[in-house]
């Protein structure tokens, strides 16, 4: 399988799983998002612009499937992308820390993002809900979900070897 | 890449938001759910033995403080595999449902669509489920949504094969609702914390009593009437009190319905005959 048809596969099933059964686990007020967390893998493992592009796609078919207004879940979802991908790409480079800082930052990120969001488009939120309640119960789940979905995703996606990385350019003169 | 993904991510946005149901965008988005739907459903069906176990293992810790009733269900459970105990609480649930339909308290001059939840949204900004039934089935928009245990919400999209639920826990519901006992009315919100429901706008010269059962109150003045027909559980009050600053009473319930594990609903089809999925 392709890489790309890889990456297409993953996210449509996260996209799927999390529309029909993580969205319901409730923990603690907070639900995990394997869809977020799927997306952070390949952003990470193939960098901003695949990142950017597998967030569009994955939130754009939730968007879809659970008939919410479409291209909220898109916009933040290929903005996450976009940005665990240039982390990827520049200071969390080679680092092991780089998945878990990535789904904290990114968590945090797009659940602002989204309530400013769905706030601009006139639906009430619950700021509390929103952004303590669900956000820390999210948090901590997401943290539990991302060892074996990274895992999943390292497994899906052969990370890139040293030999297949972008040469570094060879100053003349 | 970026900046494309975004502009047409807030094309969408905007197209979705400012144009009718029956829109282009609009349409499009349904043919699209409709033509995932089996998917979704067949996703659903391979996930809900999971959900299941999770909700299963849930309900154990929530119940150790009833020691007795968790042994019993102990005993009982330890000899079922999870498969059985699922199909076992759905049976129940439906033949709840069924019951509740039955019942004097099931509104007059309404039938039932009933359909099993499919989908969630993503997220703690919207309380809102998404159901495998739409206007080919006879579901209308503004359509209550209710349990045997009470009501859950109001039908707030349709399309020809699904149909997107609003939640009475989500910011936007209201409903109008009235003291059972007493009589005193007020309007049922959403509460501060998780699912919690409040009653507003009670006067403080009526009377409000712990335990007391919130149903709708479906009122009618001339042509204008509530979206959802009076007597429909909503929950019992909790919590009653009134200080001499407020200008009106506070008022907390507990609904019936567990919004957090919900399987199978009724729509309410106005003077329509009944069809079951």
């Amino acid at each position: 399988m392709s890489d790309a048809a890889a990456v297409t596969v993953l996210v449509f099933v996260a996209a799927l799983l999390q529309a029909t059964l993580f969205s319901s686990l409730d923990v603690l007020g907070g639900t995990p998002d394997v869809l977020l967390l799927v997306l952070i893998g390949v952003a990470l493992l193939r960098g901003s612009v695949q990142g950017a592009v597998a967030g569009f796609g994955g939130g754009l078919l939730l968007d879809v499937v659970t008939l919410d207004t479409l291209g909220v879940t898109a916009l933040v979802l290929a903005l996450a992308g976009y940005g665990a991908g240039r982390y990827g790409e520049t200071t969390g480079r080679g680092r092991a820390h780089a998945p878990v800082l990535a789904v904290v930052v990114v968590t945090v990120l797009v659940a602002l993002l989204g309530f400013f969001l769905h706030f601009l488009i006139g639906e009430e939120v619950s700021v509390r809900r929103a952004l303590v309640e669900s956000l820390l119960a999210g948090l901590g789940l997401n943290l539990i979900f991302g060892a074996p979905v990274f895992a999943l995703c390292r497994a899906v996606l052969r990370p890139f070897q040293p030999a297949e990385r972008a040469t570094e350019v060879r100053l003349l003169g | 890449m970026l900046g494309l993904l975004v502009l047409l991510a807030l094309a969408l946005i905007t197209i979705s938001f400012r144009e009718s149901e029956s829109g282009p965008l609009h349409t499009a988005q349904a043919s699209v759910a409709s033509a995932l739907q089996p998917l979704t459903v067949a996703v659903e069906r391979v996930a809900r033995p999971f959900r299941d176990a999770y909700n299963w293992t849930e309900g154990l810790f929530s119940a150790r403080s009833d020691v007795d009733r968790l042994r019993a269900e102990n005993q009982e459970l330890r000899q079922l595999v999870i498969q059985n105990e699922s199909a076992l609480q759905r049976n129940v649930e439906l033949k709840r449902l069924l019951d509740y339909q039955e019942s004097p308290r099931f509104p007059h001059d309404f039938g039932f669509v009933a359909a099993s939840v499919t989908a969630q949204p993503s997220g703690a900004f919207e309380q809102a489920i998404v159901l495998p039934v739409g206007s080919k089935h006879g579901v209308e928009l503004r359509a209550p949504v209710v349990t045997g245990e009470g009501l859950v919400g109001l039908v707030t999209r349709v399309t020809p094969n699904q149909s997107r639920v609003t939640l009475l826990t989500d910011a936007d519901s209201a409903v109008s609702a009235v003291d059972l006992q007493t009589q005193a009315s007020g309007v049922v919100e959403h509460g501060q914390a998780g699912d919690s429901l409040v009653v507003t706008y009670v006067s403080k010269s009526d009377n409000v009593n712990v335990g007391d059962e919130i149903v709708t109150s479906g009122w009618r003045r001339g042509d204008l009437a509530s979206l959802y027909p009076p007597g429909i559980p909503i929950g019992r009050v909790t919590y009653a009190s009134s200080l001499n600053t407020d200008l009106y009473q506070q008022v907390q319930i507990e609904s019936g319905v567990d919004f957090s594990s919900l399987e199978s609903v009724l729509v309410l089809v106005r003077g329509s005959e009944d069809a079951n999925r």
